[in-house]
């Protein structure tokens, strides 16, 4: 088995435990064993763009400490949005010498950072270091005939500097789904914003995004939506559950996270953490009838 | 344009929080034509940066800055690279640095909120 470091950050282990666990489940079934930091802390969420404030760096980096700490130089996230701050704050201190001073200054306890770690997105070792057709061997039950929309949102393409893809017309999740057997829609909203954390204090212009998402992949034909971000989720599935209260011939739409579907095609059903969804995947994901039967 | 020295203070405050030079908007508008939420802004986006290059004070009222998700897709449309919703968090700063909340926890009902909708809320909009 090849180890290497993880990253969960918060959610994953809340919210969003059936992202990690089925990461972990189909992980092993990829011969990698996802090695989580012995000590790691919140990233901050949202990478600050406030350039006179260093605090809000503090975070992000101090995990990158800890992986080059334990002899890693790659750092690997599951969660879109920690795998953007943690870039972006990556990305900050190597091409400036003097925050990155600043910085390492402040954090007296850790030995100093000199950017020896490389963040990257776990669908970036799918498709950079495994290949699509490492995945496609590993593949029990392919997904034949399920329509799955791939939702990009904002984190994994923007901003270009990091991007793991093609803002514009990024393509990583529908090769994922290709070589899970599935079929990817196009949809026009695929990295359109869900509205992010304005989800607390402005619940009404979410839920407007959540129609116009979720509505336009139904209309797309999509049985499900993937995502890799667990507020994108909250956004797209609980508040669409909330949306069908008030806009009652909305078509559902079921939305998973992309390991959560590697899991269904790999054979892997048990570790879904289906249970935890406000719409119900089963039925966009025919499990009544071919997985599950088969098992 | 003549600046007067107020307007340029609120100027300078913009681009040293932000690290953008504000005149490097020529004011294409392609920034607006794809935020995702003009539906709901008092403001474009070009025109939150115009009202920053002529030091409008005024820009600090508006609602834009607050509905704004830092998504990023203006910075990726825009033709000049420049990083439009680092300009809408300079503006929400200076709000925030005087000691002004947008979001006041104790009147929300955060039951249902996970902690990644909580966490970068608050890192957007308080203090
Ligand atoms: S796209 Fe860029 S140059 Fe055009 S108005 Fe917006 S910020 Fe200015
Ligand atoms: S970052 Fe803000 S201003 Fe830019 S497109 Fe997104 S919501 Fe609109």
């Amino acid at each position: 088995m090849r180890e290497i470091a993880y990253y969960p950050g918060c959610s994953l282990k809340d919210t969003a435990k059936g992202f990690e666990d089925s990461a972990i489940s189909v992980s092993k079934d990829l011969g990698i064993e996802l090695k989580e930091l012995p000590r790691w802390n919140c990233c901050g969420t949202v990478y600050s763009l406030t350039d006179d404030n260093l605090m809000k760096q503090v975070g992000p980096i101090r995990n990158l400490v800890r992986a080059r700490d334990q002899g890693y130089d790659s750092l690997y996230t599951l969660c879109s949005m920690c795998d953007n701050t943690l870039k972006r704050s990556n990305r900050l201190v190597k091409k400036d010498e003097d925050k990155l001073s600043k910085i390492n200054n402040f954090m007296d306890q850790e030995e100093d950072y000199e950017g020896e770690i490389e963040v990257k997105h776990y669908l970036e070792l799918l498709r950079d270091e495994l290949g699509w057709q490492e995945i496609k061997a590993k593949v029990k039950e392919p997904l034949e005939g399920i329509k799955v929309a791939p939702y990009y949102g904002c984190m994994l393409t923007r901003p270009k500097e990091i991007g793991l893809d093609d803002p514009h017309k990024p393509s990583i999740l529908d090769e994922l789904i290709t070589s899970l057997g599935g079929i990817p829609v196009d949809f026009p909203y695929e990295s359109e914003c869900c509205g992010s954390y304005n989800t607390v204090d402005k619940k009404e212009v979410v839920l407007g995004k959540t129609q116009t998402i979720t509505g336009g992949a139904n209309k797309a034909g999509a049985d499900l939506i993937i995502t890799a971000c667990p507020l994108c989720h909250f956004n797209l599935d609980s508040r669409q559950a909330e949306l069908l209260e008030v806009a009652p011939s909305h078509h559902p739409v079921p939305v998973i996270y992309f390991t959560q579907l590697m899991a269904v095609a790999f054979g892997d059903i048990d570790v879904s953490g289906f249970e935890k969804h406000a719409i119900d995947p089963e039925p966009g994901l025919n499990l009544d009838n071919t997985v599950v039967s088969k098992r | 344009m003549n600046l007067n020295e107020s307007d340029k203070q609120l100027l300078g405050k913009v681009e040293e929080l932000s690290g953008e030079n504000a005149f490097s908007c020529y004011q294409c508008g392609k920034c607006s034509a794809g935020c995702p939420f003009t539906e709901e802004m008092d403001l474009l986006p070009n025109q939150v940066i115009r009202k920053v290059q002529m030091g409008d004070a005024s820009v600090l009222e508006a609602e834009t800055p607050w509905i704004c998700a830092s998504c990023l897709s203006c910075e990726v449309d825009c033709p000049k690279g420049n990083d439009v919703p680092a300009i809408m968090e300079a503006i929400r700063e200076i709000s925030l640095r005087e000691n002004f909340d947008e979001v006041n926890l104790n009147e929300l009902d955060a039951s249902d909120l996970p902690e990644i909708a909580l966490v970068s809320n608050l890192r957007k909009k308080t203090g």
